[in-house]
């Protein structure tokens, strides 16, 4: 069972960057970490490679400058090994150009199944996982919950607006995975050394028999045209309670009328 | 590049298409000269009413995939309609789980790319330019396509306003189904309904949402009580749906529902940018916290100061005592 895993690489979100005035991209050139939507296709991934006996876990990335900061969080929670591709023709992709460039890849990894988050946290496009499955040919499944594999099947609660729905499908197939549902673990300090010499395939777009002209910021059929400030919301009062603020709620939802 | 026609894609809820699809058809006849739909499922047809009396002419029903999930198939169908001459310029998808997936194909299927997060849409010298809202919406990012048509448009319910104009049902046509061979074998076996009481959390006049500062599990019920008693929705902050506290379609913000209700009441809820931006549309925004620097103040009409195991247990005695 051979499980690749998307590990998107983004600037850490605690302290978020901003749009370069200029260009309108996002400020990318800080170290980057694994996005955390991932760390649950990642555990999911080992699970499910622990349960087949003897299954792979493959990462796949595509991030600037050969960037593997947050590679080396995944390889140390077990994973076997990455691929990953960087290229400054890459730089301003948007979210087709990074399903090709992930479908190029994966295509030469061959995985039984592919993970991934069902959005990431600096794009939150949603869209690069449905994308990557439609170029490979693939079925999907979003919003998975909980993923088990059935002999050739792979078995996903997926989320719904009414509670979930138990899917079916047959490998090889592409799951994205909801964050939460399960604590990714900690690497262990023996993951962590294990993780420094794993190895990480790092291609171009040439190893990929890829062009500028399909993917890349040279390809994209996008463009932003203003940034600016949204109107912002003033807030009103703010009482202390004293035993009786649940009064003040009273009369403010009369004054508004829904009681 | 004029806006003559723009294609909306009608989804199906339990009582008719869902409202996003109704918000969009709406916003559409405000952009093109026509506006149409295009359904899939069984028997489509019976949408053709609505679709119509929200102004579209034709509604094309793309097919029935059965119990597998719509994704491939769909687009597959839609694919189909937008190339040729009388291609829409525009497909408005709405952002829902079968939505996102069928944008998603549609993009790779056309080559095309997709502006997803869209919360609002107006022309600009003759050009379809969207809102996103980025930063946790206090930032606005306006974009448009480059290319050619037509555009693939994911738009955030309650963007827009959903209102009916009264046409006649739409004309049906048939198009798909399409045949997209092991792409499309991801089927359904079984749906789990979780009982629910009371209005969804897109629709009601007010949503009352917990959050960590709830403390455990077991304080969500007063959450779903006071919303009972209010005639309102329960929601939650990512925090506590993470925890498994409660289920994903619960969660308000960025990454979960965007709500805009009469009155929002947020509990124990920090008031993070990311929740801030699924619910700062509410009328009316009332806070309960025990931290008076807690962002959630910022935009609150009503802040109170305090612990949610008090005051909760007494606004819902009071309740009570009205009822
Ligand atoms: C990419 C991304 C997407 C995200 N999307 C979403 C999203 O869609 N929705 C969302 O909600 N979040 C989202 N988040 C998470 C968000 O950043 C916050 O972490 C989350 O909203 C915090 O939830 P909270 O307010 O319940 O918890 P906390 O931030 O921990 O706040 C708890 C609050 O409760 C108060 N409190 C504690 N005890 C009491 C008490 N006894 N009485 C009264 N008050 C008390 C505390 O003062 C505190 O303010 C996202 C984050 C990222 C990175
Ligand atoms: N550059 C990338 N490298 C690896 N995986 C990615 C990349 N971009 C997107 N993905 C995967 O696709 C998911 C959804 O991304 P998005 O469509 O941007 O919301 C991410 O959470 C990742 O799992």
């Amino acid at each position: 069972m051979l499980i690749a895993v998307c590990v998107k690489q983004i600037p850490d979100p605690a302290s978020p960057g901003a749009l370069d005035p200029t260009t309108r991209t996002l400020d990318r050139s800080g170290k980057l970490i694994m996005d955390d939507s991932d760390s649950y296709g990642v555990e999911l991934g080992l699970r499910l490679a622990e349960a087949a006996g003897g299954g792979e876990v493959v990462l796949v990335s595509m991030a600037p400058r050969s960037e593997t900061g947050g590679l080396r969080t995944a390889l140390a929670m077990g994973a076997a090994r990455a691929v990953l591709v960087s290229d400054p023709a890459l730089s301003g992709s948007d979210a087709l150009s990074t399903a090709k460039v992930l479908a190029a890849a994966l295509r030469r990894v061959g995985a039984d199944l592919v993970l991934a988050a069902t959005e990431s946290t600096d794009g939150y496009t949603g869209t690069v996982p449905a994308q990557v499955a439609e170029l490979l040919g693939l079925p999907s499944v979003t919003f998975a919950k909980s993923i088990a594999l059935e002999g050739p099947e792979v078995v996903v609660q997926r989320q719904t607006e009414a509670g979930y729905d138990e899917v079916r499908c047959p490998l090889p197939a592409l799951v994205t995975v909801t964050a939460g549902v399960v604590d990714p673990r900690y690497p262990s300090f023996k993951g962590i050394m294990a993780a420094k010499s794993k190895p990480v395939d790092v291609l171009s777009l040439a190893d990929l028999g890829l062009g500028p002209e399909v993917v890349g910021g040279a390809a994209a059929g996008q463009e932003l045209v203003e940034v600016r400030d949204a109107e912002a919301r003033a807030g009103g009062e703010v009482v202390v309670d004293d035993g009786s603020a649940y009064e003040q709620i009273v009369e403010f939802l009369e004054r508004v009328k829904v009681i | 590049m004029a806006v003559d026609r723009i294609l909306v894609l009608v989804e199906r809820g339990p009582a008719g298409p869902v409202s996003a699809s109704l918000e969009l058809l709406s916003a559409a006849r405000g952009l093109a000269a026509r506006v149409d739909g295009a359904a899939w499922g069984a028997d489509v047809s019976s949408l053709a009413g609505t679709v119509g009396a929200y102004g579209a002419a034709t509604l094309f029903d793309l097919g029935d995939p059965g119990d597998a999930l719509p994704g491939p198939q769909v687009a597959a169908a839609l694919a189909g309609l937008a190339t040729g001459p009388d291609a829409p310029d525009a497909i408005l998808v709405p952002t829902t789980y079968d939505g996102r997936d069928i944008a998603a194909r549609l993009s790779v299927r056309l080559d095309r790319p997709v502006l997803t997060n869209v919360v609002g849409l107006e022309l600009v010298d003759g050009t379809l330019t969207t809102s996103h809202a980025i930063f946790g919406g206090a930032q606005v990012a306006r974009a448009r396509f480059t290319g050619a048509g037509p555009g693939i448009f994911v738009v955030r319910a309650k963007s827009f306003p959903a209102e009916e104009v009264g046409g006649d049902p739409a004309a049906v046509v048939t198009v798909g189904p399409a045949d997209v061979g092991t792409t499309g074998a991801a089927r359904v076996v079984s749906r789990h309904v979780e009982e629910r009481s009371g209005p969804s959390l897109d629709e009601a006049a007010v949503v009352v949402s917990g959050g960590r500062g709830l403390g455990q599990p077991e304080s969500y019920q007063l959450v779903e009580e006071l919303a009972r008693l209010l005639h309102g929705a329960p929601g939650a902050s990512r925090a506590i749906v993470d925890a498994g506290w409660v289920p994903y379609a619960y969660q308000v913000g960025q990454t979960g529902k965007t709500v805009k209700p009469t009155v929002y009441l947020a509990v124990g809820i920090s008031g993070a940018t990311q929740h801030l931006v699924g619910m700062k549309g509410a009328k009316n925004i009332v806070a309960i916290n025990k931290d008076q620097e807690a962002p959630i103040f910022s935009i609150a009409d009503l802040g109170v100061v305090g612990d949610v195991h008090k005051i909760v247990p007494q606004l819902i005695e009071a309740l009570k005592q009205r009822a």
